[in-house]
């Protein structure tokens, strides 16, 4: 197996008095998708947001690639290659689905090719391209936000639950563009409560409970592992089919 | 994702609104049309609305910048005011020495004194932004008893150093030459000094949307605003630009107090903190972090103390406080509720 691309390591978060999470170790293999599953407050989003920066972790070590990037602020991790696509999808609202965009490409002009598939993606980015990004609908910003994400070539993007209170069809179509995401060689750590969607374009899968990995491996191990998901359903699963 | 299930669809806007969204707008023509109604002689309405014009103009340059340190950073800066008194001191030391601009009654050799005051005030309190931020402010961000208390001890700290400079008496700065007076139209007298305030106001307010609305910078001041945390997700560091924002703000604070300084052609050292609860009331009418809201509010506030001044010297006391009541009971986060991620 070659070398992890994202590697924590004991890492410990607090918030205020509370200790979240409690010696995450997990490794992301590049390329692929890694599927982070687990109960409400497990701490499957603080993990995300630790990796980022916008938490510190108060022990253990974030490595990216060969570089340690836990204690970096989070503009520096960002300009590493990781883009973050949050759970409230942190959609500008005051800002047009073009300005965002704009803004998203921080390196420089969008590159128009990288911006033709990306609406071939999500078409109505395209529709919507001068419109106001508050008036869009939930759906819609999700594409938003996950085009933002991808709008420069990223080394990880995070994706914090993207089918979140989304109708079936758009879940599909959110499903259908991470897997073309993913053919383009982008590694991507998915935090998702869906699991039919998660084991439909995860690869590797970590399930965390009580702020902690109780298991990682592949995703295909564990769909054919009848035991193991009774056990890990029981535990982590059960209440998110 | 060509899945023709997910069919792109937006609510249309109706008319009500509309006008429900550019009511805020609406309401300066309307207290100006009130004001005609309430006044009756037409002539004093020209001239009472171009001194609220005038006053609000100069109010919104220096309430601009605290609306938007408070939107970025969520920073609350009890120190702001004394940006507008260190401006009006510096501009009044340039003023004092062109005094060869100002005494001839030339209007472009007035003028660039005037603007050679302005800037020079702008390069002082941007510079004295850059110390305050990073001395005062920059250990309690996030801490907001602490912001109230640490600026408030800037500001002393500041009047106190005024006293040191300059001395503590009040002192008369009076206004260049063919800055004086008023041009008579008709019957109506509007003094030529309110025209340049309005001018600079207006030109300052358009050139703040363009930057707003048209630059990266603007972009990246509006989206922190919104979502700071995502802008440096991004990969933008946001403590950067908001060192920007509050330099320019503290630089506009000493423009505004240089106009002030002239408008009301006498200055002290406590002038900032006694217009900053004029400015704190304008904020809060606009809408905390929303530029557009504090130019109406600034409007709203000048023309309003001026008609009741008129119409009702008494009440001219309490009316800047009775429309911000008015306006919270409306909107209670103001006329431009700024939407806040976090």
């Amino acid at each position: 197996m070659t070398e992890p691309l994202l590697t924590l390591a004991g890492v410990h978060t607090h918030i205020g008095p509370y200790h979240i999470l409690q010696g995450v170790d997990l490794e992301v293999p590049e390329g692929g998708v890694t599927v982070l599953l687990g109960r409400n407050g497990a701490g499957k989003t603080t993990t995300l947001r630790t990796i980022m920066g916008l938490w510190r972790p108060s022990q253990g070590e974030v490595r990216f690639g060969d570089h340690l990037v836990s204690g970096l602020a989070t503009p520096d991790i960002a300009r590493r290659g990781i883009a973050f696509v949050p759970e409230d999808m942190g959609i500008f609202t005051d800002l047009t689905v073009a300005e965002n965009m704009l803004l998203a490409a921080a390196r420089g002009p969008m590159d128009a090719k990288r911006l033709d598939w990306i609406k071939q993606l999500f078409p109505p980015i395209g529709t919507f391209w001068n419109s106001s990004a508050g008036t869009l609908s939930g759906g819609q910003k999700q594409m938003l936000s996950v085009a933002r994400a991808i709008i420069e070539p990223r080394r990880l993007i995070l994706i914090d639950e993207p089918t979140k209170g989304l109708a079936p069809s758009i879940i599909r179509a959110m499903t259908d563009a991470l897997r073309q995401l993913k053919e383009t060689d982008t590694t991507i750590l998915l935090v998702e409560q869906n699991f039919a969607m998660a084991s439909s374009i995860g690869d590797t899968v970590a399930v965390m409970d009580d702020g902690r990995i109780i298991h990682a491996g592949a995703m295909r191990a564990l769909m054919d592992d009848a035991g193991l998901q009774e056990k890990l359903m029981g535990l982590s699963l059960e209440a998110h089919q | 994702m060509s899945d023709t299930s997910i069919r792109p669809k937006m609510e249309r806007e109706t008319l009500r609104d509309l006008l429900i969204r550019k009511l805020p707008v609406l309401l300066v023509p309307l207290l100006a049309i009130a004001g005609l109604l309430a006044i009756g002689n037409p002539a004093s309405w020209v001239t009472l609305t171009a001194a609220g014009l005038a006053m609000g103009m100069m109010i919104f340059i220096m309430a601009s910048g605290l609306t938007v340190v408070f939107g970025l950073m969520d920073v609350i800066n009890f120190g702001h005011g004394a940006f507008v008194t260190v401006g009006a001191f510096v501009g009044f030391t340039v003023l004092a020495w062109l005094g060869g601009w100002t005494a001839p009654p030339s209007v472009m050799m007035n003028l660039a004194a005037v603007l050679i005051a302005i800037l020079a005030a702008m390069v002082v309190t941007g510079l004295l932004g850059y110390a305050f931020e990073r001395v005062i402010v920059m250990p309690v961000y996030g801490q907001h008893l602490k912001q109230i208390l640490v600026t408030m001890g800037g500001l002393i700290i500041a009047q106190q150093m005024i006293h040191v400079i300059w001395g503590p008496d009040e002192i008369h700065l009076s206004r260049p030459e063919t800055l004086q007076g008023a041009l008579v139209i008709g019957e109506a007298a509007i003094e030529k000094y309110r025209l340049l305030a309005v001018s600079i106001g207006l030109v300052l307010f358009l050139g703040m949307r363009h930057v707003l609305k048209h630059t990266r910078v603007g972009l990246l001041v509006r989206a922190g605003v919104e979502n700071g945390e995502m802008v440096e997700a991004l990969g933008y560091r946001i403590r950067r630009l908001f060192l920007l924002v509050f330099m320019t703000g503290s630089a506009l604070a000493g423009l505004g107090g240089v106009m002030w300084g002239l408008y009301q052609e006498t200055i002290t050292a406590h002038m900032g903190s006694d217009i900053m609860v004029m400015v704190f009331i304008v904020v809060i009418i606009g809408g905390l972090g929303s530029v557009e809201g504090c130019f109406i509010g600034a409007l709203l506030v000048g023309l309003l103390a001026n008609y009741t001044a008129f119409l009702a010297p008494k009440v001219a006391l309490i009316s800047t406080i009775g429309l911000m009541v008015v306006i919270l009971m409306w909107r209670p986060q103001g006329l431009y509720p700024v939407v806040k991620a976090k």
